[in-house]
């Protein structure tokens, strides 16, 4: 696809051109899918007549090793937007959540984000220093790391950056783009606590500070607090090894904090007396007020939500009648127990459909089903997590923050469905 | 920071016995499928690096997994580089001002420009002093950065880009103090070292807070969550992200866009507020403010070669203004520069030799400036602006162009 949009209804190769010229030319009637459906008078010739895939037969075991999805899904992959950042290594791209469903982020589409290039790193190569003010300094290789007990957790990774674009209004068409910097993972790894408890901490450590074997290091200091809470020496990921991009073969895994602190390729865990002051946590990472203070120190991701489909990059193409409306939620700070969606605007609201019960600190998957008259609609989600936090809207968090904090912006996002069953990022009064 | 390593007493015995543990346990299950694995544990067949072998199997004995291995003093030296707010973990060492520009010009001019000043979308390092209130913020080491320690860390860490490690600490002590000169806040003699470090005084020192959305957002945010009639309906678009049409791969949808209008279906399109407009892309940009646009405005005078100006000038306004509201910065205001008589800027500090030009009637002729630019230090020896210069005649000639534009 050479457009990035969605190709449901042309097969491989259609574009959104060809769903909107089919759109326009079947105006208020039957839409090309429709028409599909229909088909002649005498019957469905894909039903009538003999199939090839029917008589003939298929690809054999092994055909290929390790799989990959049919090519007809070829339009769902990660996309980057060129002008955000000035080299391909130190960039970031985005996860296709306008496309999947579920609530599980294939690895091969997970988005990336590097500091200095995905780095080539071999198990055997790899090696775990943890130093500082601990009783015994310890090296691991990847092989010691398997022998300490594991635990599997499905947790969300979120940039903190992730919408960030959208501080000073509309800017990214398509949820791909506003939103696709998260996603969200079954990881099996060791708790971090045990390493340190295998290090000894003394008692004056109270920060620890973790490192990257890249060239960016992406060094970020974490209070001791968090790391004997959840956090994960990771190296599998829905149950197969990392991926290079996400630091194969060991990353740490901090559940509700900023994925920058989720250090890949982990080298190094230092015990410290107090916070590094890193780069990525001074000069980035940090959150500017509009009267030129900064937060520092923003780690906790706060509830928020995203309709993933309709939205612009998943126009409706079905016309009026029943509509699935499916989207995202998750919080920082514990399970998502409610999500609420609007139809017009957040004039009024009415509960979504959860489909499972939230986690902690992992996506929540939400539908709403309506019968949809095909008359224009803004669409917003609103999550609510356990601890009664509800979604903000964009204008209540620039009230309290301003519009160049970069960071954290986890607002109320509004999609345009126009009657043609086109969706546009806007915002409105 | 190897300042944290302490050493348990050597216990040979305890060395043996946990060799003894570590390595037969490991063969216990062989897996020949997996070769590498071997040679990884041969590794460790040499003889331990450290006593604290012996605090590995005691912490067996005391119920700990009693896996990895002591890490080496080396080691520990060798990975354990960082630098604390506090200057610890800086090694000895210096570097002077002078020296660092060349290092500068060498390692990171390609990226953060002669200057500093940030070519393209790299980061600017210099100026934005005073302008983290301000519609554009100039996020620099200068304007923003609290603490010199993380910019040492991290040129010593991180950088050049595609050759990190390679900078000896007496030129990063160097390129830092260069840094710390193009934000004008050293004099063009200063020497940094590991001694005098804490005595540079950064601008946003006090800058920062730690989060605070427990007090100002939490309280607000944890509430009872409205069902019905929350504003006033309906409601109507404010901005539009297809107006920006900053969405990569577009074009298609461009293109039907338009076929779509053609056919006039377009759906109660809506008049994007100009300040849609002005939501230009670098200020969105994920981390990467690059020089935001000089305001237009004023009369042109030859469209073609003052748009050309506009981008050169990008190496300029780290520490130049120019345009409506231009103020001093590190360098001083631009507005109405050509024609102007040379260091008349009110307010700007200039350095003695501007001033004798100044004071001897010399003016900014468009002639007159095209020299000072192609080789200010050459030009005027002494002039405080450390730019390098620019090597092209027609960026001078844009630059000029662009800068004429202000009256």
């Amino acid at each position: 696809m050479a457009d990035g949009f969605d190709s449901r209804h042309g097969g491989q190769g259609a574009s959104r051109r060809a769903f909107l010229k089919g759109s326009v030319a079947a105006v208020g009637g039957a839409a090309a899918v429709a028409a599909g459906a229909a088909a002649a008078a005498e019957g469905d010739p894909l039903i009538l007549e003999v199939q090839e895939w029917a008589s003939g037969l298929g690809d054999g075991v092994d055909a290929v090793p390790y799989g990959m999805p049919i090519r007809f899904e070829s339009d769902v992959i990660r996309r980057h937007v060129e002008w955000l950042t000035a080299d391909p290594r130190s960039s970031v791209n985005f996860t296709p959540i306008h496309a999947l469903d579920g609530t599980i982020t294939p690895q091969g589409c997970a988005f990336e984000r590097h500091h200095s290039g995905a780095i080539e790193l071999s198990k055997q190569d790899y090696r775990l220093m943890i130093n500082g003010l601990v009783e015994r300094p310890l090296v691991f290789t990847y092989w010691d790391l398997e022998r300490f007990p594991r635990e599997n957790h499905v947790y969300f990774c979120e940039c903190a950056a992730n919408t960030g674009m959208e501080w000073k209004g509309a800017q990214l068409n398509g949820a791909q783009f506003t939103h696709g910097m998260i996603h969200n993972m079954e990881y099996t790894g060791v708790p971090l606590r045990i390493l340190l408890e295998e290090a000894g901490v003394k008692p004056e450590g109270s920060w620890i500070y973790v490192e990257g074997h890249d060239a960016s290091s992406n060094g970020r200091s974490i209070p001791m607090e968090k790391a004997l809470d959840d956090v994960l020496v990771a190296f599998k990921a829905n149950g197969e090894a990392l991926r290079k991009e996400h630091g194969y073969p060991v990353r740490l895994v901090v559940p509700g904090w900023e994925g920058n602190m989720w250090v890949k390729w982990l080298r190094r865990v230092e015990v410290t007396d107090g916070p590094v002051e890193s780069r990525e946590e001074t000069s980035k990472y940090t959150d500017l007020l509009a009267n030129g203070i900064a937060r520092k120190w923003t780690w906790v991701m706060d509830a928020k939500s995203v309709i993933t489909s309709p939205s612009p990059q998943s126009p409706i193409l079905h016309g009026p009648g029943p509509l699935v409306i499916t989207g995202l939620a998750w919080s920082g700070h514990g399970a998502i127990t409610r999500v609420d969606v609007s139809l017009d605007g957040g004039v009024s609201w009415q509960q979504a459909r959860l489909a499972q019960p939230g986690q902690p600190k992992a996506l929540t998957r939400f539908y709403l089903e309506i019968d949809w008259d095909g008359s224009e609609m803004f669409l917003q989600s609103r999550a609510m997590d356990e601890t009664g936090y509800v979604q903000p809207t964009k204008d209540e968090l620039r009230a309290i923050r301003g519009t160049n904090s970069i960071y954290h912006n986890n607002g109320i996002q509004t999609w345009w469905v126009k009657p043609n069953g086109e969706a546009e990022n806007v915002e409105v009064s | 920071m190897s300042r944290f390593l302490e050493f348990g007493a050597p216990a040979a015995a305890a060395v043996v016995a946990v060799l003894a543990y570590n390595f037969g346990d490991r063969f216990v299950t062989p897996m020949p499928e997996l070769p590498d694995r071997s040679e990884a544990i041969a590794k460790y067949t040499a003889p331990p690096p450290s006593p604290l072998m012996a605090a590995v199997a005691e912490g067996h004995a005391e119920g700990r997994y009693g896996l990895g291995r002591p890490a080496t003093p080396d080691e520990i030296a060798a990975w354990d580089v960082n630098v604390m707010p506090d200057g610890r973990g800086l090694p000895p060492g210096s570097g002077s001002v002078e020296d660092g520009e060349v290092l500068f010009a060498d390692n990171c001019a390609v990226c953060h420009g002669d200057f500093a000043e940030g070519v393209d979308r790299w980061p600017p390092l210099a100026g934005g002093i005073g302008t983290l209130t301000e519609e554009r913020p100039h996020k620099t080491v200068g304007s923003y950065w609290p603490y010199l320690s993380t910019a040492w860390d991290y040129v010593h860490r991180s950088m050049p880009f595609g050759a990190a490690q390679t900078l000896s600490p007496d030129e990063v002590y160097a390129i830092v103090a260069y840094i710390l000169y193009s934000n004008d806040l050293v004099d063009s003699d200063f020497v940094l070292s590991d001694e005098n470090f804490l005595d540079v005084e950064m601008p946003n020192a006090n800058g920062f807070i730690v989060d605070d959305r427990p007090e100002t957002e939490y309280p607000l945010f944890r509430r009872e969550p409205c069902m019905s009639g929350c504003k006033d309906g309906p409601v109507e678009v404010t901005m539009r992200a297809v107006v920006l049409d900053v969405t990569p791969e577009q074009a298609e949808a461009r293109q039907a866009r338009e076929t779509q209008a053609a056919t006039g279906d377009e759906a109660g399109a809506v008049e994007a507020p100009a300040a849609a407009e002005e939501t230009a892309l670098q200020e969105a940009a994920v981390e990467a403010p690059s020089g935001a646009q000089p305001e237009t405005g004023g009369v042109v005078i030859d469209p073609a070669l003052a748009a050309a100006g506009e981008k050169v000038f990008r190496k300029c306004q780290s520490c130049h203004q120019v345009g409506e509201g231009a103020k001093n910065r590190s360098g001083p205001h631009l507005s109405g520069i050509v024609g102007r008589p040379v260091a008349a800027a009110e307010g700007f500090r200039y350095s003695a030799e501007m001033k004798a030009m100044g004071e001897a009637g010399e003016v900014w002729t468009p002639e007159r400036l095209a020299r000072f630019l192609a080789d200010p230090k050459g030009d005027v020896k002494g002039t405080k602006m450390s730019f390098r210069g620019l090597n092209k005649p027609e960026d001078i000639a844009a630059v000029i162009a662009y800068l004429a534009q202000f009256q």
